[in-house]
């Protein structure tokens, strides 16, 4: 498969490489900013959504700028290969837009200094390179709430990807968040090691309501279990953008991820020569963070506090993680009033007191 | 630890959900090699049928003419396959990674305006009076009727290559083209035949994806099952029977590792996760110790090309 799938990606960027090569010869270039997926667009989720900020950014700067993508490019050796090409097929700007192309986004921007590179979710920086991410653990904090207030059987299932600090982030605020309205809640957690496997997420959310689980949150990109959800009459929060087409029922509401404002404003930030590598991370705040329609399943007073909570955390007056918190093993993370800090978030590796199960490392 | 929530049953019918594309894929793919021919195109056929399935499902409405139209779309794109392979004489194994590539390419294509479509519900197979057993009833009697024509399928192909003289036949062009060509046999039809078939069977794969595992169309949306029925056939060397082993074993595995996860089972997933992987590698690591043994079952002459010089 990752094999089919660089091939894939180097006739891919063989075609683009020269198309480029001929329009490169011209004087007065359009910018060109290039794309690299780790799923196809069609996933209708974490990649659909990087897409649509792409095309947002076509949309801002019509013929001034130009783009280019690659899609289904598999992390790791592979991912350097194909930034190197884009890099060299003249393009100014590149968006990585997945954690494991971290160190092939440093180590290709060593070789390219003159281009821009954005890598998401990461945390390694570089002259060159600059991080971008969303607080999707506030996004999760109010979907926990929703979860912990739906749920009937008390247990939540929670279909995970890989344990990166961005996933266990996610999972720690969702439990939080459902403990504090439901104290009897369990958390079930399902590791599946991909981002991409529809079969495979469908039968990780069959085996979770198989264990009574009545409520599925998912941190992988495919619709699948909002599907068995449907299916099974079970509720479900659509990931990364609004999936309730495949559960008109089952979804609850879903995290909706908007990077077209964050895009244009870095492409601008090129186009104007005032580039420089930064760290943006940000919520529901900034709008970088967003919701899908609330489901008329929800009864008015979870309603009322998922916009209470949203309110509350946008204008920065709550934060997911406030003390106290104390870790899985009983140790204290965060004494009363006391706010993690963004640096222990973006390495946080442990879960938080309550959570059934061992975090993989 | 308490196992006592982990339903049995349940698990047995999920993971024979979870193994049934793997096997239709597979006894499509033993049927190919035992005639000679070495297709590695089987995860683009797969994802062919998928949405050849799914469009045709959605539009007549009908599950069954989904399935197939899931094995048309499969065998449609496999004799691309074998027009390259057996006229042009073109390699088997580069041909065949093309026709993955092209098949996802084509499906990603043909499936645009297919998201986010809910295909008509395949209804199981009801028994009177059988699938209202307890356990029995949900062990036995619960399926859709893919899942039975798989297991069918499986028994007619081994009756046919073993039992019939046109299996024979296709078993001669497998082991050696020439002398099979020598007593008249027309290797360069029979190998597309069997490509047909193994197109289809990987189609209708594909299909049971799309159309039942996972109700809906997603690009990519096999995520690598071809691969896998292919590491299948090797697995059983070439043995129909064995292919509802491996297959069934693949699936049980994923299924458990899931299950046990959900259970709360502090067991790293990670090696959970690369269990069924690392089994089929001792399994055919095992099985190649004897290579006398091996070479018996491996068609002598899979993946080389045949051309008639007279």
């Amino acid at each position: 498969m990752k094999f089919t799938k660089t091939l894939a990606a180097a006739a891919a960027m063989g075609l683009a490489l020269s198309g480029a090569a001929t329009a490169g010869s011209h004087g007065g270039d359009p910018l060109k900013a290039g794309f690299i997926y780790v799923g196809p667009i069609g996933d209708l989720g974490w990649t659909w959504t990087h897409d649509q900020g792409r095309l947002a950014v076509e949309a801002e700067f019509g013929d001034s700028v130009e783009t280019s993508y690659v899609e289904s490019v598999p992390e790791g050796a592979d991912a350097e290969r194909v930034m190197s090409q884009m890099a060299r097929s003249g393009v100014d700007i590149i968006f990585t837009t997945s954690f494991g192309y971290m160190d092939p986004t440093i180590n290709v921007a060593a070789d390219f200094p003159d281009v821009a590179f954005e890598h998401a979710t990461g945390y390694k920086r570089a002259e060159n390179v600059s991080t971008y991410s969303a607080r999707f653990y506030e996004g999760r904090y109010v979907i926990g709430e929703i979860a912990g207030a739906m749920t009937e059987t008390n247990k939540i299932g929670y279909i995970a990807s890989f344990p990166i600090p961005e996933v266990v982030r996610g999972i720690n605020s969702a439990y939080l968040a459902a403990k504090s309205v439901n104290p009897d809640v369990e958390f079930k957690v399902v590791w599946v090691y991909t981002w991409f496997d529809p079969g495979k997420e469908a039968d990780a959310a069959n085996a979770l309501i198989e264990q009574g689980v009545d409520v599925i949150m998912q941190h992988t990109d495919s619709p699948a279990a909002m599907t068995i959800a449907e299916e099974k009459g079970v509720y479900a929060f659509g990931q990364a953008s609004d999936m309730s087409a495949f559960g008109p029922n089952a979804q609850l509401t879903g995290i909706i991820d908007n990077w077209g404002p964050y895009y244009i404003e870095r492409v601008k930030a090129v186009m104007d020569g005032t580039w420089e590598s930064t760290d943006t991370w940000d919520g529901i705040a900034e709008g970088m963070v967003q919701f899908a329609p609330f489901s008329d399943k929800l009864p008015a007073d979870v309603v009322a506090r998922a916009e209470a909570t949203i309110a509350a955390i946008g204008s920065g007056e709550f934060s997911p993680f406030t003390g106290p918190i104390n870790k899985q093993d009983g140790s204290v993370w965060l004494a009363e009033g006391e706010v993690a800090d963004d640096g222990t978030l973006a390495g946080l590796n442990f879960y938080v007191e309550g959570i059934d199960g061992e975090l993989p490392n | 630890m308490d196992f006592s929530s982990l339903n049995a049953v349940a698990m047995i019918v999920l993971l024979i959900g979870a193994a049934t594309p793997i096997l239709l894929a597979a006894i499509g793919e033993l049927v190919v090699e035992k005639s000679g021919v070495l297709n590695l195109g089987v995860e683009g056929m797969m994802i062919i049928g998928a949405v050849t399935g799914f469009i045709t499902a959605t539009t007549t409405g009908s599950p069954m003419l989904g399935f197939v139209g899931g094995a048309i779309g499969g065998a449609a794109v496999s004799t691309l396959f074998a027009f390259l392979t057996q006229y042009l004489l073109s390699n088997q194994v580069a041909t065949g990674l093309a026709l993955t590539m092209f098949g996802l390419g084509l499906a990603a294509l043909m499936g645009r305006s297919y998201n986010g479509i809910k295909p008509p519900r395949t209804e199981r197979l009801e028994v009177p009076g059988l699938s209202d057993l307890p356990v029995l009833g949900e062990l036995f009697f619960s399926y859709d009727p893919i899942i039975y024509f798989s297991l069918v399928l499986v028994i007619a192909v081994w009756w046919f290559l073993n039992r019939t003289r046109a299996g024979l036949v296709l078993r001669a062009c497998g082991e050696n083209h020439d002398a099979a060509h020598s007593l008249g046999y027309n290797v360069q039809l029979i190998r597309f035949g069997a490509i047909m078939f193994g197109g289809a069977c990987a189609g209708l794969g594909g299909a049971y994806v799309s159309l039942i595992r996972v109700p809906q169309w997603t690009e990519g949306m096999t995520a690598g099952v071809g691969w896998i029925a292919l590491a299948i056939v090797v697995f059983a060397s070439w043995k129909p029977w064995r292919v509802i082993l491996g297959a069934y074993m693949f699936g049980g595995i994923t299924i458990l590792q899931l299950s046990l996860q959900a259970l709360g089972i502090s067991i790293s997933g990670a090696y959970l996760s690369m269990t069924p992987y690392i089994v089929t590698i001792v399994v055919l690591v095992i099985m190649s110790a004897d290579r006398k043994r091996a070479s018996l079952n491996a068609p002598a002459c899979l993946g080389r090309s045949f051309h008639a010089s007279h």
